[in-house]
């Protein structure tokens, strides 16, 4: 086994050290007001696939082209001026306006420059729910993404394993966020209930959900032996 | 310190016509029954706080035989549900109230576990009876401590009320569609119905 890549704490406010300490922020109007300097910084690398940049109570939200997204949301986490290493939320908005498009909304924070940024792609009514993963760069986006597509049917592209995460797996009865989902479901109570009481429990919560399997060779080694004499989680 | 001085174990020994007395066998068995339940809690949301605040020192549920939690059904005598059970959770519900051994009870307490409470949405069961049989039902939202002690008390009361002749109490069904306890789908469904059509508002107009 080779040994785990040493590990690097980040400093929150390490990237721009010569910066003061920051405080919380007074009067901070609803609209307007100083925008992220990487809202700038966007617009310059990026020209047109920045389509605007609204500042609401003293946070940036940038809505970006979605054919680029991936490659903003790389560069922002690269470039080294930039430095969000930190996916907070993936989540979806629909609006009750039948013209108005679906948002789908990601938090990122640079913990280095102590910076928000709110990044969000449009998705006309019509089109394809079909947004690209973020996955590849961020791995902790992999349940949020998860819950996004349960909620919403919302497809990441490049999502290793994307399926339901807060419903169970064979629930039938749609997308529970989405606009056109009636409040009570689809189906009728007793139908609800024969459905879920026919779920096994047991059926997960193993090995393979807990991903130990991929892990182990990366598990101490105290850990490993442990496992590998019999002690078994679920089924 | 007014402590009653301790009776001459001589004098009872050595007494010729010792203390006895007859009672029914039924109220011996209820009698230990009722006062020695062990909880099986089944805590899922805010109730199971009330139910934390039961059991500590102030409102002591130690002094109903019931401050042992058993958290293994296998040793437990009555299921308190606390809290609403989604959908995802029946069949962990019922898994657990079947691996319960007789004599066994349930007390759904708080508007959740009895109804579905506010929550008549797409998630949550509306009752847990519809799941289990349930014994008493404490209302509140949450009960107050001492709505659920009432509730035990009652759970006590009908302890002691039951006859061991009577088997049917122990006897454990799935609801048979020839037999009362069978309600067909759509009364079910008929009495899920909210009251009043305050959820009916649907804003987007969809």
């Amino acid at each position: 086994m080779t040994a785990p890549a040493p590990f690097t704490p980040v400093l929150a406010g390490a990237g721009s050290p010569s910066a003061p300490a920051p405080v919380s922020p007074k009067n901070v109007p609803n609209r307007g007001g100083a925008a992220n300097p990487s809202a700038d910084a966007l617009r310059e690398k990026f020209g047109a696939a920045v389509h605007r940049v609204d500042v609401v109570w003293g946070e940036t939200t940038i809505i970006v082209d979605q054919a680029r997204f991936l490659e903003v949301v790389r560069w922002l986490r690269d470039d080294p001026a930039q430095r969000y290493d930190l996916l907070a939320d993936v989540t979806a908005v629909e609006f009750r306006d039948a013209g108005r498009p679906l948002e789908v909304v990601w938090h990122i924070r640079s913990l280095p420059h102590r910076r928000f940024l709110r990044l969000k792609v449009l998705i006309e009514k019509g089109q394809p729910l079909s947004v690209p993963s973020v996955w590849e760069m961020y791995k902790g986006a992999d349940w949020l993404e998860r819950e996004c597509f349960d909620m919403f049917g919302i497809k990441f592209e490049g999502h290793p394993d994307l399926r339901r995460i807060l419903m169970w797996e064979q629930y039938r009865e749609g997308f529970p966020l989405r606009k056109d989902f009636p409040l009570r479901g689809r189906f009728s109570r007793s139908e609800q209930l024969r459905q879920a009481l026919a779920a096994n429990p047991e059926a997960r919560y193993s090995m393979e959900e807990l991903s130990i399997a991929q892990a182990y060779e990366d598990l101490p080694d105290e850990m490993r032996r442990r496992l590998s004499t019999g002690e078994k989680t679920g089924e | 310190m007014g402590l009653s001085p301790r009776p001459d174990l001589r004098q009872v020994v050595q007494s010729s016509d010792e203390p006895w007395m007859t009672t029914r066998l039924d109220f011996l068995v209820n009698w230990s029954r009722a006062n020695s339940l062990w909880p099986m809690p089944f805590g899922t949301a805010c109730c199971a706080i009330e139910f934390m605040a039961t059991a500590a020192s102030k409102y002591d549920l130690a002094r109903f035989g019931m401050e042992r939690m058993s958290f293994s059904p296998r040793q437990a005598d009555v299921l308190i549900c606390a809290g609403r059970v989604p959908f995802k959770l029946a069949p962990v519900l019922r898994r657990i109230w079947q691996q319960m051994p007789q004599p066994k009870w349930a007390i759904s307490m708080g508007a959740c576990a009895s109804t579905g409470g506010m929550f008549d949405n797409y998630a949550v069961v509306q009752g847990i009876d519809t799941i289990i049989p349930v014994d008493v039902y404490v209302p509140g939202c949450p009960p107050r401590p001492e709505g659920l002690i009432y509730g035990i008390m009652l759970l006590q009361k009908k302890v002691m009320g039951e006859r061991a002749k009577d088997t049917s109490l122990r006897k454990e069904m799935e609801p048979d569609p020839e037999s009362q306890l069978y309600i067909p789908a759509p009364v079910i469904d008929e009495l899920s119905e909210p009251f009043g059509n305050s959820v009916h508002q649907t804003r987007s107009g969809l």
